[in-house]
């Protein structure tokens, strides 16, 4: 029998792999900024499950403006990323140790 | 085994098979491939939650945009694939070790063993609604209504990642000729023609 419980735990499996993710491809940024979205889409999962099972439809709407700020976040990424590469020539990120932090 | 179990458990095992593709490919343009795939399934998973205006937007806006954005992104960038995987199998049993505590702490939170937080009736309302039932219809109503200024705010994000991106990566080449509509059309005759009098000239034979 499919439940809430089911949901609950396919998100937790993806946002673990996405959390996974940022340790492993820790100088890429492309991956690491699509292990991102990866984590929105497991948040976004817990949030239509539990719409359909309150019967409740805001959480419907949250998830439609979690998608609008995760395509805003992605684009601006991206930018940055494309202006990172064309002055440094590369997009790992040990090598973007300028501010010494 | 129900028919819809059996499609929960499939979509679910590709979404899950998908995002680890994700995480271990070698190559980027493999993990943009297996990320679409993960949306896909995981679009299907919304169509058995009846979300299905967002299942299609997720499809829509992230499969045809965002994720094509990204495609872009990667084959444009020459990356040094072998320099980006070093260090990868260092990382391997640390990664491994958190996504497995992560994973198994949320698992004891909502799942059937650990504290009784999830097993309430409340947690149960779920109503399946006929074929006549129209999800877009009922997000729609409520978020033109109630939700009305979170919408507008919404678009002024999009404005403003747009005017970002495009202010972000816009760069003049010094090197580049251009034509400028406006000195084209404000030019005049006289600027550029020029008549001139002078005798006919005559030939002797």
């Amino acid at each position: 029998m499919i439940d809430l419980t089911s949901y609950l735990t396919l998100a937790a499996i993806l946002f673990a792999i996405s959390v996974g993710g940022i340790f492993l491809n820790r100088k890429n940024v492309v991956v690491l900024l699509m292990c991102i979205e990866l984590m929105l889409l497991a948040a976004n999962i817990n949030f239509v499950a539990f719409s359909h099972y309150l019967n409740d439809s805001a959480g419907q709407v949250f998830v439609f403006f979690i998608l609008t700020v995760a395509a805003a976040e992605a684009a601006i990424g991206l930018a940055i990323l494309v202006v990172l590469f064309r002055s440094r020539h590369t997009i790992d990120v040990e090598d973007l140790d300028d501010l010494k932090g | 085994m129900s028919i819809t179990d059996f499609l929960f458990f499939a979509f679910a095992g590709l979404t899950i098979a998908a995002a680890l593709g994700v995480v271990l490919s070698k190559n980027p343009v493999h993990a943009v491939l297996f990320l679409i795939l993960t949306f896909f399934a995981s679009s299907a998973i919304w169509l058995m939650l009846e979300a299905e205006f967002l299942a299609i937007t997720l499809v829509l806006v992230y499969v045809g945009a965002v994720m094509v954005l990204f495609l872009f992104v990667v084959m444009m960038l020459d990356i040094n694939i072998a320099k980006m995987r070093e260090g990868f199998v260092n990382y391997l049993p640390i990664g491994a070790l958190f996504a497995v505590a992560i994973v198994a702490a949320m698992i004891w939170v909502v799942g059937p063993v650990g504290p009784e937080v999830m097993n309430t009736d409340a947690l149960n309302q779920a109503v399946t609604h006929g074929p006549d039932y129209s999800n877009t219809r009922a997000l729609g109503e409520i978020l033109y209504t109630e939700y009305v200024l979170a919408f507008e705010i919404a678009a002024v994000i999009l404005l403003v990642a747009i005017i970002a991106a495009i202010a972000l990566t816009l760069r003049r080449r010094p090197d580049t000729k251009y034509q400028t509509p406006g000195k084209q059309i404000k030019v005049k005759r006289d600027d550029r023609l020029k008549i001139i009098k002078m005798d006919a000239e005559v030939s002797d034979d």
